[in-house]
């Protein structure tokens, strides 16, 4: 095959992946540092799919052994001396195992020959088997098969430079971030949360008040609900039947003083006010004291399905107050006075959002919200998995004791080798149903198949967030686009339809954090003066000027000083003493100091400002240049930090340094980074109007170029390549860091801005047919088909043999080489036959020897090229491989290029789609003065109402381009930081080559000869041929398939079926009065029958043969048969009913 | 500030101005005398063969010239690679995007040397050229296929038919893919000048180690409206005489903002006494950005206006013929035109 070859050639010099600026715009000279060298830098060390990468490396490396040494016995009940202990866990390199032999594998392998990319996980486990009571210790135990994401920590392509990628087939410029499960690629979609263990204030359906808190824990997930309700207050936790009143709760948990409650929440009277009837409440109700309020607790319990009588009748009601009730606040030794005062808390915020409503949460606010990426969610199947393993051995365990009669010896290793925990991963991420039964979670859709249409697609379903709402849900709230998404989230990218606004994807510079350890940084909050909650009263609790200090929603403290102790928290944070990704978020509003460690909040880098000035100067920039500095010393140094969407409330953010003011404490990197990738190829975004940009993100992913640079070794079912694609003559500054300019996706075309031969109404293009003789819009369209050596369970297996050189059947064999397949580079026209199969004729039954088959044992199973008259094709590549049961599969790849033809679908990058109206001669174009030809003409009724400003600017950028010889920018607000041309500018460079300044041309016809009467705007604009080509959609049938239970014409292009008339259709042709067409389209075209009606009894009958009549099988007798015809599904219908018990009968009359 | 060139149409009704009594038809000899063709630049590539050509021609109506423009483009005929047997192609480039390319070099040759090949023709030595290319990349290092690898195999094509393949018979000659009844070499014209591509240095593939290309391709005669890579130029166009007027006398401080105005220096400066007043010096260099009316007022100052029936025509010929035989070729076109609609209607 050559494969590697071909692949290596593709590559001549080894690139830097991302190139630090090749042009260097000729902006004018600025005061202002250019920090967008960042940007590149940051790119390049963190990758595209860092978001996963990150996750992933943080679940393989750390996470994974706190899950195994959280649970890390395994101890028979039975017998004492029966356990097992994990002591150690890794992940080995990735390798498969192929007759029991263990071989390292690649990527690219996978993907090829549809194996898991995983790597084993061992563990070093001591054990004792209960015999003679040894310890015993093995390592390297497997316990199961982790898939392990492209270019993670444990990837073969970690750290690898170009090259060496080449060798291994894969392409540099891949993201990765996703895993091959049986040769698909998977990715996680990053999923959208409501914030874990933090207290929400909202309002339910009814309007009532509620603080409610998502509690989530190693051990269980609780939601917590307290609801103002008629002015009294309630719990609402799902152990208990109904709502119960607050204040028993509270006296539950020992705070049987009314005062002391009145106290924490807060003595301001208006809470006094608003909490006295639930105070009330608990007085009518005659609970005063902890056991009355338990005893009250008791009967309101939801009784437990199975388990008869609790064992200590008390005690249920405690520990689900304990375990359950706000389950994130730890209660050690029956001390509740955290929990009491965290309740206490949460009603003085609801009453603090009853008093003034702008005090209310925003479930919309992205600082309320968590981001799980894949490492989160790994971990939390694999935590499942190896609980659920280790409960299985347990109970095996157990089972096997206490049989009475043991034969073998009892090995405790055998039981923790199952490979129910490979099993478990690959079949989630293959199908993307999680089922966490622990916490009852069943999602769906939690995985996507990585879309290889374009490069585009791969990279746009790495930034990908999926929602967590369902879509039916008819509100506008979570689909509007929020402030706070700013520099986060992409305000462009997202789809049209019902997911609209829902789906959402990662801004360029967006990083997601994962999980901090929170011990430090508690105690260096106590070092910093936070006064222990244990020591302080209720009445201490919310004096006027003291601020809570919250950890990750957890009450720490109070603090007296929360700026003075930001400060120095962040002061800190920026000495590296703390981690980066902490956020100190001072809430002047609820008196409470926010810290967070958490993951899946997402934060963003910007630079600091010191009273307004940057902290970063012009030499560092130029010690980044010269290859001194790295983005990570930016970090070190101070110069950078990275804030999240709530210390962003803290922080006034300066656009550019000219706009900063004395209370400026951050500086933006570059405006143009709020944007994500697939915004970011839009050049201009910030002229066009904004549902423009909207529809070209979804467009850029249709856009037939280049995949990825081992495109010719993939074997996907389905590429789409563009035989010459262009990089784009206006690029913006993410053109370049996301590589597009080496993996483009279109191609310049000379545009002409006029109307012409009528061809051209509603978007329709007119196209150049010179143009398309030379390359324009020319792609291979690739599919793949399979052919499987099935092997049997008598032993015989099919076969593949030489094909007949004469004979009948010779000619559909022609393009099969001696060995019975179809050789590469032949080309295959429809029904050619591609493989020569033969299959055995018995296949059950007793074993035989496939030796001593004869040849009349095996029957034909040829395999032909299914496709339309005229859709030739070339056999591209053929591959034999192995599949998961050990037959050989044949792969055969069939390549068609095609040529842009009338329906075609192109469009530009500003969301104007358009299909290929006509294809005109060029002499018949229209030419300018200089001999320019354009090569697609577009119809200027597509500018007013689109408003796509930056279209025309790219017209000009890019005829200013083609004349000067330099690529102009067009990046998404970037006329200010010399990162886009301005128009001024362009016109500029027109002019001086002789054009006028506004682009437009003077131009003749090709028809006449004779000028045209208007100037034309002509010049190139980048266009994309997107995936719909007519060749796949054109359809139509005279005689066809049909139906078996109804006899009516089949459904569907890939059917060869019938084009239904519709009941709107028949609607028409009722008003119309066509009955004849009627009764032709439904009837005689559809599924006419003939049946025997016997006129006696109404029903069916059936016409025999042997008598040459009608026969009614109830009457008996074939007196009174009609004949008559109705439609074969009315037949069905009649039947169907009658196999019901209900009778209907036809009754005819003469017509 | 944009001015419109209005009534841009000729036209087109012979009677429009007889009933204004106006005499506008055409004679002949009033044709002879004001039709001229002047040729202004020729320009010529690296092997001093000619390959633009630039003329006026005055006097003539715009359809006409229109005429000559679309002939060169689509129909006047030249030799192109249309047929490509590929033996063996182990490189990154798939068969049809080569084919692809091999179809758009330019051939250096004359194509009235050769006829058109129907569909019931075979290939012979009358209408087909064949060449053939072997291209191997050795251990090591990666090569670039150009289109001087293509060599012109006079004898007619080395690929025997597949039909031929299983019984050779060495009795007569194995028949190929062309039937040529005697070497193109013998025919004089071609043994002076041997057919090749026009251009050397044309990329054709990328090999790397161990890859191979082995084909032969066929080049027939035929016209720029089949397919591009017929038309025998690059591409032809003429443009009208531009005219630029001043409407009034520009002097002074004015005259010198005119000048500095056109980045074509369409304007110059002429030095009456103390006075200094715009003159148009070079109205041939103006490409119409109308920069010299921009602004207002400007356009009551300056017109610019194009001469209606002086054409300055461009050729730029792909190589098979220099642009000059090329124009006659497509002046002999449309006399075939005209004889033929003669005849017709006759």
């Amino acid at each position: 095959m050559g494969v590697d070859e071909k692949f290596n050639s593709i590559h001549e010099k080894p690139e830097n992946r991302i190139e630090i600026d090749k042009q260097f715009l000729s902006a004018p000279v600025k005061k202002a540092v250019d920090k967008f060298q960042l940007v590149p830098e940051y790119l390049k060390a963190r990758g595209l799919a860092r978001q996963h990468l990150d996750s992933f490396n943080y679940f393989v490396g750390t996470e994974i052994k706190k899950i195994v040494e959280a649970n890390n016995t395994i101890k028979s009940s039975q017998n004492e001396n029966i356990w097992l202990k994990y002591t150690n866990v890794r992940i080995d390199e990735p390798s498969t195992v192929i007759n029991a032999v263990t071989v390292p594998i690649t990527p690219h392998n996978c993907r090829l020959s549809d194996l898991t990319y995983s790597a084993p996980i061992k563990v070093d486990v001591v054990y004792c088997n209960g015999t003679g009571y040894i310890n015993q210790a093995k390592s390297n135990v497997t316990i199961g098969r982790m898939p392990i994401m492209l270019r993670s920590s444990h990837c073969v392509l970690y750290g690898k430079d170009e090259e060496e990628l080449a060798k291994l087939g894969e392409c540099p410029l891949d993201p990765g971030g996703y895993f091959i499960i049986k040769g698909t690629e998977k990715v996680i979609l990053i999923q959208e949360q409501l914030s874990k263990n933090r207290i929400i204030i909202d309002t339910d359906k009814k309007g009532c008040v509620q603080a409610s808190v998502t509690s989530s824990t190693e051990v269980t997930k609780t939601k917590t609900v307290i609801r103002m309700e008629k002015e009294k207050i309630y719990l609402y936790l799902n152990q208990f039947k109904g709502k119960v009143p607050i204040m028993v709760v509270m006296k539950a948990m020992g705070m049987e003083s009314d005062q002391e409650v009145v106290q924490m929440v807060g003595r301001d009277p208006r809470y006094g006010a608003l909490i006295l009837p639930s105070i009330e409440e608990c007085a009518s109700k005659g609970v005063y004291t902890q056991r009355e309020a338990l005893e009250f607790l008791e009967k309101e319990l939801t009784r437990l399905p199975y388990s008869s009588v609790h064992n200590q009748r008390e005690g249920r009601t405690m520990s689900i107050l304990r375990d359950i009730f706000i389950a994130n606040v730890r209660v050690t030794q029956n001390n509740f006075r955290a929990k009491c005062i965290y309740v206490a808390v949460m009603l003085r915020r609801m009453m603090e959002a009853i008093l003034n409503k702008d005090t209310m949460d925003d479930k919309d606010y992205v600082g309320n919200k968590r981001l799980e990426v894949s490492g989160q969610l790994l971990s939390l199947l694999f935590e499942d998995l190896f609980k659920t393993m280790n409960d299985e051995a347990r109970k095996i365990i157990d089972i096997t004791l206490s049989k009475q009669s043991r034969a073998s010896r009892l090995d405790i290793i055998q039981f923790i080798t199952r490979d129910s925990i490979s099993m478990g991963l690959e079949r989630t991420i293959s199908t993307g149903n999680f089922d966490v039964k622990r916490f009852r979670m069943h999602r769906k859709g939690m995985t996507q198949l990585v879309g290889r249409l374009s490069y585009i697609q791969a990279l746009g379903s790495m930034t990908k967030i999926s929602p967590q709402f369902e879509k039916s849900r008819k509100v506008s709230g979570p689909r509007a686009l929020q402030p706070s998404q700013w520099g986060m989230l992409c305000p462009c990218d997202t789809p049209e339809g019902e997911s609209c606004g829902l789906v959402k994807n990662l801004a360029l510079l967006t990083h997601v954090t994962t999980d901090q350890d929170e011990g430090p940084i508690i105690s260096l909050c106590y070092c910093l003066g936070v006064e222990d909650l244990e020591l302080l009263s209720g009445e201490e609790l919310h004096m006027p000027n003291s601020f809570l200090v919250m950890l990750n929603g957890l009450i720490l403290g109070k603090h007296l000083k929360p700026q003075r102790f930001a400060n120095a928290m962040r002061k800190l944070r920026r000495a590296g003493k703390i981690n980066n990704f902490v956020s100190i978020f001072v809430n002047e509003k609820q008196h409470c100091v926010y810290i967070a460690s958490d993951g899946g909040r997402v934060c963003r880098p910007l630079v600091i400002a010191d009273k307004g000035i940057s902290r970063i100067k012009e030499n560092h920039m130029r010690e980044l240049k010269d290859g001194v500095r790295t983005f990570d010393s930016f970090l070190a140094d101070g110069l950078i930090e990275y804030l999240d969407v709530n210390e962003e409330n803290n922080a006034l953010i300066a656009l550019y340094e000219k706009d900063a003011t004395h209370e400026t404490t951050h500086i933006e990197i570059e405006p143009f980074t709020i944007l994500g990738y697939c915004a970011g190829l839009i050049p201009y975004p910030h002229h066009n109007q904004s549902p423009r940009n909207t529809y070209q993100c979804a467009m850029g992913k249709q856009a037939m170029g280049h995949i990825a640079h081992n495109q010719l070794c993939r074997m996907d079912t389905l590429i789409y390549l563009l035989v010459y694609p262009q990089r784009p003559l206006l690029t913006t500054r993410t053109i370049e860091l996301i590589s597009y300019d080496k993996l483009g996706a279109g191609q310049n075309a000379t545009v002409a801005v006029m109307s012409y031969s009528g061809y051209d109404i509603e978007d329709a293009i007119v196209m150049n047919k010179s143009s398309l003789d030379r390359g324009f819009g020319r792609c291979i369209v690739m599919k793949k088909t399979t052919a499987v050596c099935q092997k049997y369970e008598n032993g015989a297996s099919d076969r593949i043999v030489r094909p007949q050189r004469e004979g009948w059947d010779a000619n559909k064999m022609q393009i099969l080489d001696d060995d019975g397949l179809a050789a590469p580079g032949e080309i295959i026209r429809p029904l050619d036959i591609y493989i020569n199969k033969e299959s055995p004729k018995v296949t059950k039954g007793t074993a035989t020897n496939s030796s001593e088959l004869k040849d009349s044992d095996y029957k034909n199973t040829r395999q032909s090229y299914k496709g339309s008259e005229g859709e030739t094709g070339a056999v591209d590549r053929v591959a034999l491989c192995s599949d998961r049961s050990g037959n050989m599969s044949i792969q055969f790849m069939i390549r068609q290029t095609r040529r842009p033809e009338v329906g075609d679908k192109f469009s530009s990058r500003h969301g104007q789609k358009g299909v290929c109206g006509t294809i005109v001669q060029q002499e018949d174009f229209p030419f300018s003065e200089r001999g320019i030809c354009p090569d697609l003409i577009m119809n200027p009724h597509g500018f007013p109402s689109r408003m796509t400003v930056g279209k025309m600017i790219e017209l000009l950028g890019g005829k200013a381009g083609v004349s000067c010889g330099r690529f102009h920018y067009g990046s998404a607000f970037g006329e200010e930081s010399g990162h886009a041309d301005t128009v001024g500018s362009i016109s500029e460079t027109l002019v001086e080559h002789g054009f006028s300044y506004c682009g437009k041309d003077f131009i003749y016809s090709g028809i006449t000869g004779m000028p045209l009467e208007a100037y034309v705007f002509m010049g190139p604009i980048y266009y994309q041929k997107l995936k719909h080509m007519v060749m796949d959609k054109m359809h139509a049938r005279g005689n066809g398939p049909k139906v078996m239970m109804t006899r009516q014409p089949t459904e569907g292009r890939s059917r060869n079926g019938g084009l239904r008339v519709g009941e709107m259709e028949r609607d028409c042709l009722i008003a119309y009065g066509a009955s004849m067409l009627i009764y032709e389209r439904l009837m005689k075209s559809s599924d006419p029958f003939e049946v025997q009606v016997c006129r006696k009894c109404g029903l069916l009958g059936y016409y025999s043969f042997k008598l040459k009549s009608g026969i009614c099988s109830t009457c008996k007798s074939g007196a009174n048969m009609s004949t008559m015809k109705l439609p074969y599904a009315c037949k069905l219908l009649i039947q169907e009913l009658q196999s019901m018990n209900i009778v209907p009968r036809l009754k005819l009359t003469e017509a | 500030m944009f001015v419109l060139i209005l009534k841009t149409e000729s036209v087109q009704y012979s009677g429009a101005y007889a009933s204004m009594k106006v005499d506008n038809s055409l004679r002949l000899d009033q044709f002879r005398s004001n039709f001229r063709v002047q040729v202004t630049k020729i320009e010529k590539d690296e092997k001093k063969e000619e390959d633009l050509i630039e003329f006026d021609m005055v006097g003539i109506d715009a359809s006409i010239a229109n005429a000559f423009r679309r002939i060169l483009i689509s129909e006047v005929p030249t030799m192109a690679i249309e047929k490509v047997l590929i033996a063996n192609n182990t490189s990154v480039i798939q068969d049809e995007v080569l084919a692809h390319r091999l179809g758009l070099i330019p051939l250096n040759v004359d194509p009235r040397l050769f006829e058109f090949m129907s569909e019931s023709d075979l290939p012979n030595e009358k209408n087909t050229i064949v060449f053939k290319l072997h291209a191997r990349c050795g251990k090591g290092g990666r090569i670039t296929v150009k289109s001087d690898q293509l060599k012109w195999l006079p004898q007619g094509s080395e690929f025997l038919l597949s039909t031929e393949k299983n019984a050779p018979s060495s009795t007569s000659k194995q028949r190929t893919y062309t039937s040529f009844s005697c070497n193109q070499d013998s025919i004089p014209e071609l043994r002076d000048k041997p057919i090749g591509p026009k251009y050397p240095g044309i990329n054709l593939a990328r090999l790397g180690p161990g890859q191979e290309i082995e084909l032969e391709a066929h080049a027939v005669k035929g016209m720029g409206k089949t397919h591009a890579k017929w038309s025998p130029v690059a591409t032809a166009w003429y443009k009208m005489l531009p005219e630029v007027v001043l409407l009034e006398n520009i002097e002074g401080e004015q005259a010198e903002k005119l000048k500095i105005k056109c980045p074509q220096k369409v304007f110059d400066i002429e030095d009456i006494g103390n006075k200094k007043r715009a003159i148009v010096a070079r109205p041939r260099e103006c490409t119409l950005c109308r920069e010299c009316i921009r602004g207002y007022g400007w356009d009551k100052k300056v017109a610019i206006r194009r001469v209606k029936d002086h054409f300055l025509f461009t050729i730029e010929s792909t190589g098979a013929l220099p642009p000059e035989v090329l124009f006659t070729e497509a002046v002999k076109i449309l006399e075939d035109k005209c004889e033929r609609v003669i005849t017709e209607l006759s």
